[in-house]
């Protein structure tokens, strides 16, 4: 076949093909008059269309929940699109870093620990919002508890978060146990092993025969373990006001973790493993929670969100969860001698029947930041999103859901009963909850988490791995100790210890 | 037709032909050495460089602060050392006994490399080889074999890579040896072997989490008949290692499994039938004629299996978080721990001591088979 014949085949076989595909001619429609239009007049295009806002925060589900859903009202009422990416807990503050200090910029919207945000704000990654909080009046930024508003979302007099949760430490108990048993709510640290002990003795079944334990604390290692220690030492360590401090001593910056108070809450740390599950040690808040809701504990410690997820669907715990400031002690620390003394008037002067509590403002409440290197329009959107997800009518809500991880900070939350009542909480049950939240935001000597450069190393590292190995049964109380101590003062070396103590005061004196 | 070409061409066009020629390789392989110099050759060089310095993230971006070889202080006589090395302690009479055999032997390769007038390079790098391989059984003895003792997560990563290849492959070759016969469901038994290995690390780390647990996981009923409901294998140093060992060898014991039975069914029949009309048993045969035929095989497989178990993270990680305490932690676990801290100075300088000692053993053990594998062949 010569280059003619094929070229006329294949014209053959295109016109074959052609006719084969083509659809029936269609018979020509009349020109139609142009008819009136009975459309609806088309809608205003709205505020954000076509903008999209990438948030991260960690796998939750708790926190990433209401920010999804939130995400998807917030997207219809102004057609901006909120991505919401999740990673796990422990990879999220670096992620954040390598993402801002590479000058990839992936997020535009941060919802992290307040207590990190001096790394962040310190190489200038985050966005100044004194200016748009003051413009918006649907904030109702007054509202907003106090200490949140200055330690969650302030860093050197400017605000740089929205703070979306509230988080202080309180300890949970069974009513009905402690009704049965003729116990009280735990005042002190002894009272708590006291009651965790009875309750053990007593070998209490649930009503599917699975055992009660005396008490459920979260000791996993690179998990929640290091706040839940602080938790106990605090009342040992500190006693003279939040400006007193409990992690170094304000002259030489040198650690208070190498003392007799210290050495005090380790004991009853440990002996509190003597009375929870078998598997304690290898146990996070998601297990120790789970654990409450099936009825399953006595005690725990933990921030406010047992209290609504005790009424959720299925919680065994519902009507039967009281919940207690922090306990005290009636000894505290000498600092000048490193010993534990009875507490006096002078010595413990916030003291509540000679017991000095401490309540611990642990982590801080996650809190939204927008990245300064983002787009302005999407900023905008930015700031409206996490501004909407924050306002009153939304959060008033996502504080009484205990899958949202939201727990209450605002003024108005903790007076008005009727929210908590409608989503199911019996009157008393939310007048506890809400008064030991209360009793500890308003305790003038409660403990602020740390928020110094590198505070994870600090925490995270150094005192969860000396914690790990000493729950573990691999080093006694003094090694313990001396490792904690060691390590921090290797990365105060490292980082400066004028800069770092710097650093503590300017956070202890922020405003109560 | 090249041989025609070249005669017929004249001398310059020849000479242009032979630098060409001379040029062509380098030419063609310059693009895969720049790969492997950008994406293998500059991560090492950086990542060494990171290890002598230490990183902070300030306004402007970052600073790197040269530190030359604190990192590396810090590891191995500063505050991590007991993380690194453990808590070491007057060995058992066990633990003298392994140690006394090991620099025995130590010092009989010397010995021998001196005996036989081995170049002077030979004899020091053996006698420093030696002196290494003392040093680390010495580690383990010390922590490991000794009441006092605890080991920390450099011996606790060799428990791992030791117990754990040793146990894959003598699984993994009965395995293959079953499903070489002529069994029935042979073909079933291959997939279902084969199945871990296609569950992700992570994956395998979930499922042996919920195994163990002894509470709540599916296994309870089976835990409680056995009356181990109250027995928390997590709070038990041995028993979340065991847990880890088990997982890894149930996820790479195919792997084994897969390579050793192709080494099997490609082995030369001839010689075995010989053998079995020769009447030798069937240990006989394995031992003579099997195993010569498949340690070539065996011993790559085990090299990339040892390689590759030294960088063990994802089982510690999801089950115990290296917990109790440093009981499961690993050398890359311990590494990514420090790194999420943003400590990337001190991660970086365990990632190069892993590196040393990955090296290290894999050239003991090549140099160790060197001499049988030329036997064999």
């Amino acid at each position: 076949m010569n280059l003619k014949q094929f070229a006329s085949l294949a014209a053959l076989g295109a016109l074959v093909l052609a006719a084969c595909a083509a659809p029936p001619a269609a018979p020509a429609q009349p020109a139609q008059p142009a008819q009136p239009s009975e459309q609806k007049p088309a809608e205003p295009a709205k505020k954000f269309a076509g903008i999209t806002v990438n948030a991260i925060t960690f796998s939750g589900p708790q926190i990433a929940e209401p920010m999804q859903r939130r995400g998807k009202e917030f997207s219809e009422m102004t057609g901006a699109t909120i991505n919401v990416i999740t990673v796990p807990f422990a990879d999220l503050y670096q992620k954040i870093l390598n993402d801002f200090a590479t000058g990839t910029n992936s997020y535009d919207v941060i919802v992290f620990a307040p207590q990190w945000m001096v790394d962040y704000i310190e190489p200038g990654y985050l966005e100044d919002l004194t200016d748009r909080v003051k413009a918006d009046a649907d904030l109702q930024w007054e509202d907003i508890g106090l200490f949140f508003r200055d330690f969650s979302a302030t860093y050197n007099g400017r605000i740089y978060t929205i703070p979306l949760d509230g988080d202080f430490q309180m300890v949970y108990y069974r009513t009905d146990i402690a009704k049965e048993l003729g116990l009280q709510p735990p005042q002190t640290w002894e009272d708590y092993i006291a009651f965790a002990k009875a309750v053990s003795e007593k070998k209490l079944t649930t009503d599917d025969g699975k055992p009660v334990y005396g008490s459920c604390i979260a000791k996993k290692k690179a998990a929640q373990s290091y706040w839940m220690i602080t938790s106990i030492a605090s009342a040992f360590i500190q006693s003279q006001g939040t400006a007193q401090g409990a992690f170094f001593d304000l002259e030489t910056f040198k650690p208070l973790y190498n003392n007799e108070a210290f050495a005090r809450a380790l004991e009853i740390y440990k002996e509190t493993t003597q009375y929870g599950p078998p598997d304690e040690i290898n146990l996070d808040v998601g297990d120790t929670r789970g654990l409450w809701t099936a009825g399953q504990c006595a005690l725990t410690i933990d921030w406010g969100d047992i209290g609504t997820l005790a009424i959720e669907e299925g919680s065994k715990a519902k009507d039967k969860t009281g919940a207690v400031i922090l306990p005290g002690s009636r000894q505290v620390l000498d600092r000048k001698t490193g010993k534990l003394v009875d507490c006096t008037p002078e010595l413990c002067p916030y003291a509540v029947d000679g017991v000095n509590h401490a309540p611990f403002a642990a982590f801080g409440g996650w809190s939204g930041a927008i990245n300064k290197a983002s787009k302005p329009e999407v900023k905008d959107a930015a700031f409206a999103y996490l501004s909407y997800m924050n306002q009153p009518a939304q959060s008033n809500v996502d504080v009484t859901i205990g899958k949202t991880g939201f727990n209450p900070y605002r003024v108005s939350q903790f007076k008005n009963l009727d929210n908590w009542i409608k989503a199911g909480m019996s009157e008393q049950a939310a007048k506890d909850y809400l008064g030991a939240i209360e009793a500890s935001l308003n305790s003038p000597n409660m403990v602020l988490d740390l928020r110094i450069p590198q505070n994870q190393y600090y925490q995270g590292i150094v005192l969860d791995g000396a914690i790990a190995k000493f729950l573990a049964g691999e080093q006694d109380i003094a090694a313990t100790m001396k490792e904690i101590e060691d390590g921090w003062e290797q990365k105060t070396e490292e980082l400066g210890r004028d800069k770092q103590l710097a650093a503590y005061k300017a956070t202890l004196g922020v405003q109560k | 037709m090249a041989t025609l070409t070249s005669t017929a061409n004249p001398p310059a066009t020849r000479a242009r032909a032979s630098r060409s020629e001379r040029l062509a390789p380098a030419a063609f392989l310059l693009p895969a050495v720049l790969v492997v110099l950008f994406v293998s050759i500059f991560p090492l060089l950086l990542s060494l460089f990171l290890s002598l310095s230490r990183l902070r993230f300030e306004a402007g971006g970052l600073k790197v602060q040269f530190v030359g070889l604190d990192n590396y202080r810090k590891l191995l006589f500063g505050s991590e050392q007991k993380v690194l090395f453990g808590t070491l302690a007057t060995p058992s009479l066990i633990g003298w006994a392994v140690l006394a055999i090991v620099a025995f032997l130590a010092l009989a390769a010397v010995y021998r490399a001196i005996r036989d007038a081995r170049s002077g390079r030979a004899v020091v790098g053996r006698a420093l080889a030696g002196m290494a391989l003392i040093g680390l059984t010495y580690l383990v003895v010390a922590s490991l074999l000794a009441p006092e003792g605890r080991p920390g997560t450099m011996v606790v990563t060799m428990l791992y890579v030791v117990v754990g290849i040793t146990l894959q492959y003598l699984i993994g070759l009965g395995l293959a040896l079953l499903c070489a016969q002529q069994l029935p469901g042979r073909r079933f038994f291959r997939v279902v072997f084969l199945l871990p290995m296609m569950i992700t690390p992570v994956g395998v780390g979930y499922l042996f989490r919920m195994l163990a647990d002894t509470n709540k996981g599916p296994l309870e009923p089976l835990w409680v008949a056995l009356g181990m409901q109250d027995f928390a294998w997590s709070n038990n140093a041995w028993g979340a290692r065991i847990a880890v060992m088990v997982g890894d060898i149930w996820q790479w014991t195919p792997f084994m499994f897969i390579v050793l039975l192709a080494a099997l069914e490609a082995q030369e029949v001839e010689p075995v039938e010989a053998a079995i009309v020769d009447g030798a048993s069937n240990w006989d045969i394995f031992r003579h004629i099997t195993l010569p035929a498949i340690l070539p095989v065996s011993t790559t497989l085990i090299l990339i299996r040892m390689i590759e178990a030294f960088k063990i993270i994802d089982l510690p990680n999801i089950l115990t978080n290296g917990g109790p305490g440093t009981a499961t932690e690993t050398m890359t676990l311990y590494a990514y721990r420090i790194w999420r801290a943003l400590d990337i100075g001190g991660s970086a300088a365990i990632a190069y001591l892993l590196l040393f000692l990955v090296t290290f053993f894999a050239t003991l053990y090549v140099r160790a088979l060197r001499g049988r594998m030329s036997t064999v062949r």
